[in-house]
């Protein structure tokens, strides 16, 4: 392999690689908070990409029609509760997150969906239309069974991942799309050509996680998320409900998922079922940083960038069992080193 | 009369195919290839407590062994079973070894990540057929009959379930069995029994494998055809979708859920294109939802909902026949040294939990160790059974070191425990529970317990299960399922497990603990009792009024050094142990 080829495959797996970085931040915010193993995290990328690419032919996107049946759903969970209770300022507040700030939002992008307008509007609305669903999500299906074992929460997430993987298909169909890079420009240095997309690509994501950083960091609420993470108990018991952590993480996740999407969706053509492997490697890199801890997830998911790179100019067809057979020393590596009680079940 | 009920439904569903159409036999035939594989995901998942999203992978092995060896070398389909199996047996093992090891979660993904990259791999392999797949495969001869119709399949495919639902319900009935059942929530009370739990845990994960494996090589010579897509992640998640929607715990369960989902998604497939107006696997979406509203619902699954409220309880009732004790270890010499601890000590990062302490138990009595909270009297304990390593010092048994010895090592050797939170099996029954407490004084291993071939060692050991429990006084509660018990008899249940290993020292960690005044007179009735037939106990406690009225003597921690030692009059009316209850 000369060194050109060599230069190339790492730029493809530093590309790939921050994306998976992001699914893995994501992965790991999110079992840290809820327990819960995020397999869909993947579809956010997908559905972000794929509204993205509706709103940029014109179309109307037909997350619209989940945003609205998912929180009427999520009200019918809440009434039953609202209605022991009876308390109006609840019953309000039920009714806005979960009917009008939807409604809001389909109205908004019904509007505008058919009208000529700027990359970053499209962007704002694919955001409003597709980030919302991930705190529905947690109040339908993980709110009811917070407490469950972790195992019967990953259950809930492969079910979860099925059902979104089904209804992207419904929704947008089964060809894939690819959506108008944000700049055209390339740059060359030497053999090695640099797409303006790539740059993007890079500086997002290193923005990201530094906003991240911050956010758990110097914030109020992020300190608040972390607690939850350390001792969800101690966290109740000092005023952090577990709820809202459950769905601000949530919330969290499914922006860090629709966000890559945006981005990746110049240079991967995606389909409705991409997100799944994208998510997946991702996972194994959260993996590699043991679901704990965020810069070595975030290493991690840049070794299976490379990896995948290098793997598919060597042995292209085997490039994904390359990838997932290493988790697997991994995995036993970390279960050595863990030690876990097994009565915890 | 439940059996005579089952052999009728038996005896007419063998007519099924004579009865039912070509569609309904087909749909019969998968349902029976699907069950082979959820009964193994059954006795792996739902009762050993170990998931797996992977087991579409072991299907794969076992239809492509045959269909390469059947059309690349012309090989009987018999000879493509015993490939099958064996390639699967070998993968199984190597993977088992692996991911069984693995704990909590990274087990289930563990299965994810192979059975993605066994599906590549079929994809990949030219001989295999790459993702086209391979035709052309031969039907199978069954006594000169060429097996081509959906009527002739429903036979083998069927037996083979039959086979399956019986050696598993066999095994679990077994010695093995127990120690199956225990695996999922109380694995360490299983390792201080005596139970190997890794190799356990390997042999179940390889036997759901084989299922796998044997359901593959039925479906290659029924579709004679294969390709990757029915082997991939998501047919391996379906088969667990199946096994939870029916009740992973339930043997029963797994039938249930291979029919219903099966049917359901022949339904779904029919209607659902139409409904939306184009084609594509729409069907997930429901599974998706419908297993999501299963989980809220009923955790157990659809069997389990159904069981627990047809038979709320229900007593599993085994037959004891009379039989002869198990062989007994040879008692020591009354008063003798049995327990040696010399300057134990136990660190954990810079805290010395036990700072070397040393005492002896002889044979025949009742020793105490007590201490406030913290005092490292659950450390000491831990220390002796195995639980933890030691950092220093040394703990003999008879003679023999037990350093760097396994809980299931240490069992053997003649010491028994109880625990200090309450370790049973709760859907097993009182007899069942106490019979696993026999495990070391039985021999049958997971083969014989299957084909029910350990019948009259089985009966040894549920007799003097048996026994045992009659000499703690809870005769009457014999079949009771043990989490069915109040707190105080659950503790007396965990002694009687003890005495069923026939231990030459019993531990009893905490017994008297969140017990009522009456629960703890029988339990010193009971203790001083076992004392009278020769039995020698250590007992960690720290109710001092439970403890001084029984003991022969006590050993008093305080802070992981020994503070006193004696008989309970005088370590009672020591100004240093008095300081340490009381404070200054």
């Amino acid at each position: 392999m000369s060194f050109d080829i060599a230069l190339f495959l790492t730029q493809d797996g530093l590309t790939n690689g921050a994306i998976y970085a992001l699914m893995a931040l994501a992965l790991v915010l999110v079992f840290a908070v809820t327990r819960v193993i995020f397999v869909p995290q993947g579809e956010f990328l997908a559905y972000g990409a794929l509204t993205l690419a509706s709103l940029e032919a014109g179309k109307l996107p037909g997350t619209i029609w989940l945003l609205l049946a998912l929180g009427i759903l999520a009200f019918l969970f809440d009434l039953p509760g609202l209605l022991r209770q009876r308390r109006a300022r609840a019953a309000l507040q039920s009714a806005t997150w979960n009917l009008a700030v939807p409604l809001l939002i389909a109205a908004l992008v019904y509007v505008m969906a058919t009208e000529q307008t700027a990359r970053p509007v499209q962007i704002a609305l694919t955001c409003a239309l597709v980030v919302p669903l991930g705190p529905l999500l947690y109040r339908v299906a993980y709110q009811p069974i917070a407490d469950a074992p972790v195992l019967v929460l990953l259950i809930v997430s492969v079910a979860l991942h099925f059902a979104l993987s089904g209804l992207g298909l419904l929704l947008f169909g089964a060809e894939g799309v690819r959506t108008a890079p944000f700049s055209d420009a390339s740059f060359t240095a030497g053999a090695l050509v640099v797409s303006g997309q790539s740059l993007w690509v890079y500086a997002c994501s290193v923005v990201l996680m530094a906003l991240l950083y911050l956010f758990f960091d110097r914030t109020l609420y992020g300190k608040a998320l972390r607690a939850t993470a350390v001792n969800r108990i101690g966290a109740r018991l000092s005023g952090i409900s577990t709820v809202f952590a459950g769905r601000a993480s949530f919330l969290l996740a499914a922006s860090i998922g629709v966000f890559s999407g945006v981005l990746i969706a110049p240079i991967t053509t995606i389909y409705y079922d991409t997100g799944f492997l994208v998510g997946l490697k991702g996972f194994v890199g959260a993996i590699i940083g043991g679901l704990i801890s965020y810069p070595l997830a975030a290493a991690g998911a840049l070794l299976v960038g490379l990896l995948e790179s290098f793997a598919s100019f060597y042995a292209s067809a085997f490039k994904e069992v390359i990838v997932f057979t290493l988790i697997i020393p991994v995995l036993l590596w970390l279960s050595l080193r863990t030690h876990h009680d097994e009565e915890e079940e | 009369m439940r059996r005579g009920l089952l052999v009728l439904l038996a005896g007419l569903f063998a007519f099924a195919p004579a009865l039912l159409s070509d569609y309904w036999t087909t749909l019969l035939d998968y349902i029976g290839l699907y069950a082979l594989v959820v009964l193994g995901i059954v006795l792996l998942t739902g009762i050993a407590g170990q998931v797996s999203f992977g087991q579409a992978a072991f299907v794969g092995l076992g239809a492509y062994a045959t269909a390469w060896l059947t059309t690349a070398h012309d090989a009987s389909p018999w000879i493509g079973l015993l490939l099958g199996l064996l390639v699967t047996a070998v993968f199984a093992l190597v993977l088992g070894l692996i991911t069984t090891r693995l704990s909590g979660h990274f087990l289930p993904l563990g299965t994810i990540a192979w059975g993605l990259a066994l599906f590549y791999l079929f994809g990949n392999l030219e001989f295999l057929g790459g993702f086209t797949g391979m035709s052309g495969i031969p039907p199978l001869q069954v006594l000169g009959h060429e097996l081509r119709s959906a009527q002739s399949f429903f036979y083998p495919i069927w037996l083979c379930v039959l086979a399956a639902v019986l050696s598993i319900q066999w095994l679990l009935d077994s010695r093995s069995g127990r120690a199956i059942r225990a695996l999922r929530s109380t694995a360490s009370m299983a390792q201080s029994f005596g139970v190997d739990t890794a190799t356990l845990k390997v042999k179940v994960f390889v036997y759901a494998a084989l299922l796998a494996a044997l359901s593959g090589w039925l479906y290659a010579h029924f579709q004679r055809f294969v390709n990757p897509t029915p082997f991939g992640l998501h047919v391996g998640i379906e088969y667990l979708f199946m096994a939870v929607v029916g009740g992973a715990g339930y043997v029963w369960g797994a039938l249930l859920g291979a029919a219903l989902i099966t049917v359901l998604k022949q339904l779904l497939q029919s209607v659902l294109p139409q409904l939306v107006g184009s084609s594509g696997q729409f069907e997930i979406v429901v599974f998706g939802v419908l297993l999501i509203a299963v989980l809220h619902g009923a955790r157990e699954g659809i069997w389990g909902w159904i069981d627990a409220r047809i038979t709320p309880l229900r007593p599993h009732r085994r037959m004891i026949a009379a039989a002869a004790a198990p062989a007994a270890r040879a008692r020591p010499a009354p008063d003798s040294v049995l327990l040696e601890v010399r300057a134990a000590r136990k660190t954990f990062g810079g805290l010395i939990a036990v700072n070397d302490v040393s005492f002896e138990q002889r044979a025949g009595e009742i020793l105490g160790l007590i201490g406030p909270n913290g005092a490292g009297k659950s450390t000491t304990f831990n220390l002796i059974t195995g639980m933890l390593p030691l950092s220093g010092g040394e703990v003999r048994f008879r003679g023999q070191s037990l350093a760097g010895l396994p809980p299931a090592r240490i069992a053997r050797l003649g010491i028994a425990r109880t625990f200090q939170h309450v370790k049973l099996v709760p859907g097993m029954s009182v007899l069942e529970n106490v019979a696993l407490g026999g495990h070391l004084r039985g021999g049958a291993g997971f083969v014989r317990g299957m084909l029910h071939l350990e019948r009259a060692e089985e009966r040894l050991l549920l007799a003097e299960a048996a026994r045992q429990i009659e000499r703690v006084g809870l005769g009457e509660h014999l079949h009771t399922p043990a989490g069915s018990l109040a707190l105080g008899m659950q503790r007396i249940v965990e002694v009687a497990r003890a005495l069923a290993a026939d231990p030459t020292l019993l531990l009893l960690d905490e017994p008297a603990a969140g017990l009522r005044y009456q629960e703890k007179q029988a339990l010193a009735r009971l203790l001083e009792k076992l004392r009278g037939e020769g039995l020698s106990i250590l007992l960690v406690e720290h109710d001092m009024d439970f403890v001084m009225g029984l003991v022969d003597r006590v050993v008093v921690l305080d802070f992981g050094v020994k503070l006193a030692e004696g008989l309970p009059r005088t370590v009672r009316d020591d100004p240093v142990v008095i300081e340490a209850y009381l404070g200054a």
